[in-house]
């Protein structure tokens, strides 16, 4: 099949930017978006130009490293999909694809279709983790845990981190990244002693990145290549609705 | 930590403060509308009802200022959270699908804001009975007297007669439209800003929250639909 890639291209974050187009040709429905970008990057290297530059690491959907928007849609309109995963024969042939980066204030551009996503580890800096020590490593059912507390922490704790979620909302809000991790530890026993901290620095993290607030359109949760729903963000809100009632504080006692 | 500058400063804190005085006002617009509804009871049910109202001077003003203090406190973090929502995306994408939002999600501030013009000037036509109305009625001059001899504001003719305009009844049918619209929306996401909601609770909140818009305007525009099919018209004679 054959497709033209209308491409955002800009050298560095202050220089200007512009879409350029360019022809994706013998392709094959196998391949990936992410396969059709290095077959255009292979041609525009032998011409002795400057490949496309965007992230990828796993090519499996499970790194969250790959952040392209497809046709207006972060990691395109296929749900529960990243962008490497999404193969060519979910478009027409013929067909005129766009490509933009993940836009928002806190991901400034480096280059094309790479932006700086270390907004997101400067949140799980300041609360995304579990600091009790727990000696050696105890026996597997040692600690019970109940069932659906399990499965909950699961659905939140497959975040990948790709930051689509920042990308689709109106707002660019990061509320369903901020959320997943939340939950995910709030639920289980070893990062529940922590809970108040974590919810109110990871938040204060939040807000000081710059990040919008949520508005509860959903389209975090339509994008989200891992389906994690808005029920996290719920959870969320009554977390630190609580710790801000039990007088916690975020920062770590000394 | 101090509970009212956390609240205030952090995103979560205004959105709290968001649904909080989002539902302040809609039980208020709940009230109110049970309230109006006396319409259909006739005119000696409405009159004492609303005479009735009036002598509780002292309640009313701490109902007007509670109102008032919601209306600015959620206009207010309304104001700033778009503000911040907006400057978190300096560059717009070419293409934009926002997949997922409703429509009403999208517009909360634009409806939102036309709602308060349209409480604005519903204040000006009926509680402050301003001569300035499109009717060509002077409201003030409307007087009653009840079963039980006193004198008091003729209300059911004064709904009756603003009501029997055409422009004046359309224009508050697409008011309670908008209100109805803002809160399809709004009841749940106060809802979700609250915590209140989990996957179990989900349906239920959100069959509640289009519910009971929709049950706010049938209740609201039922009267000039009535009005305008000619229910009171006795009244104006
Ligand atoms: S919540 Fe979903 S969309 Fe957001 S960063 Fe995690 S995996 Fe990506
Ligand atoms: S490259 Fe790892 S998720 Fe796409």
């Amino acid at each position: 099949m054959h497709l033209s890639l209308r491409v955002w291209r800009q050298k560095s974050a202050s220089a200007p930017g512009r879409f350029e187009t360019y022809e994706a040709r013998h392709v094959s429905p196998d391949m990936s978006l992410l396969e059709a970008l290095d077959g255009v990057n292979e041609d525009l290297i032998a011409s002795g130009g400057d490949p496309i530059a965007f992230d990828s690491d796993c090519r499996e959907g499970i790194c969250g490293a790959c952040s392209v928007v497809i046709d207006g849609i972060p990691h395109g309109s296929r749900h529960g999909t990243t962008a490497c995963q999404l193969h060519l024969r979910h478009f027409r042939d013929g067909a005129t694809i766009t490509l933009e980066p993940w836009r928002a204030r806190p991901f400034p551009l480096i280059k094309d279709l790479v932006v700086d996503r270390h907004a997101f580890d400067r949140i799980i800096e300041a609360g995304g983790y579990v600091s009790v020590k727990t000696g050696g490593a105890p026996d597997g059912n040692a600690i019970p845990i109940p069932k659906t507390n399990v499965d909950r922490a699961m659905d939140a704790a497959v975040c990948i981190g790709c930051g689509a979620c920042v990308a689709a909302c109106k707002n660019a809000s990061a509320m369903l990244f901020v959320a997943s991790k939340v939950s995910h530890l709030s639920l289980l026993p070893q990062g529940r002693v922590e809970r108040e901290r974590r919810v109110l620095a990871m938040v204060r993290a939040m807000d000081d990145a710059g990040f919008g607030g949520c508005t509860v359109t959903g389209s975090c949760e339509a994008v989200c290549p891992k389906n994690i729903r808005i029920d996290v963000i719920a959870r969320m809100n009554r977390e630190y609705g609580r710790a801000l009632l039990k007088g916690g504080s975020p920062e770590l006692a000394l | 930590m101090k509970l009212l500058p956390q609240l205030f400063h952090s995103s979560l804190g205004k959105k709290y403060i968001m649904a909080i005085t989002g539902l302040g006002m809609l039980a208020f617009a709940a009230v109110h509308l049970a309230g109006n509804l006396r319409l259909f009871l006739g005119p000696e049910v409405l009159n004492s009802y609303a005479h009735g109202l009036h002598r509780a001077e002292e309640s009313l003003w701490m109902i007007r200022v509670c109102l008032l203090v919601l209306i600015g406190l959620h206009v207010s973090m309304a104001v700033v959270l778009t503000h911040e929502n907006r400057a978190a995306r300096p560059i717009l994408y070419e293409r934009s699908r926002l997949p997922g939002a409703s429509h009403a999600s999208r517009t909360m501030i634009w409806s939102g804001l036309m709602v308060a013009v349209f409480v604005a000037y519903h204040l000006l036509h009926h509680s402050a009975k301003a001569q300035v109305s499109l009717t060509g009625h002077d409201f003030a001059a409307f007087r009653t007297t009840l079963a039980d001899g006193t004198a008091c504001h003729d209300v059911f003719r004064m709904v009756v007669a603003g009501f029997s305009q055409p422009v004046v009844s359309g224009f508050y049918i697409v008011g309670v439209g908008l209100l109805s619209h803002h809160l399809s929306h709004g009841i749940e996401a106060a809802f979700q800003s609250l915590g209140l909601r989990n996957r179990a609770w989900d349906a239920a909140v959100r069959r509640l929250a289009s519910g009971a818009a929709w049950l706010l305007f049938v209740g609201y525009a039922s009267i000039p639909v009535a009005v305008l099919c000619g229910y009171g018209r006795e009244a104006l004679q």
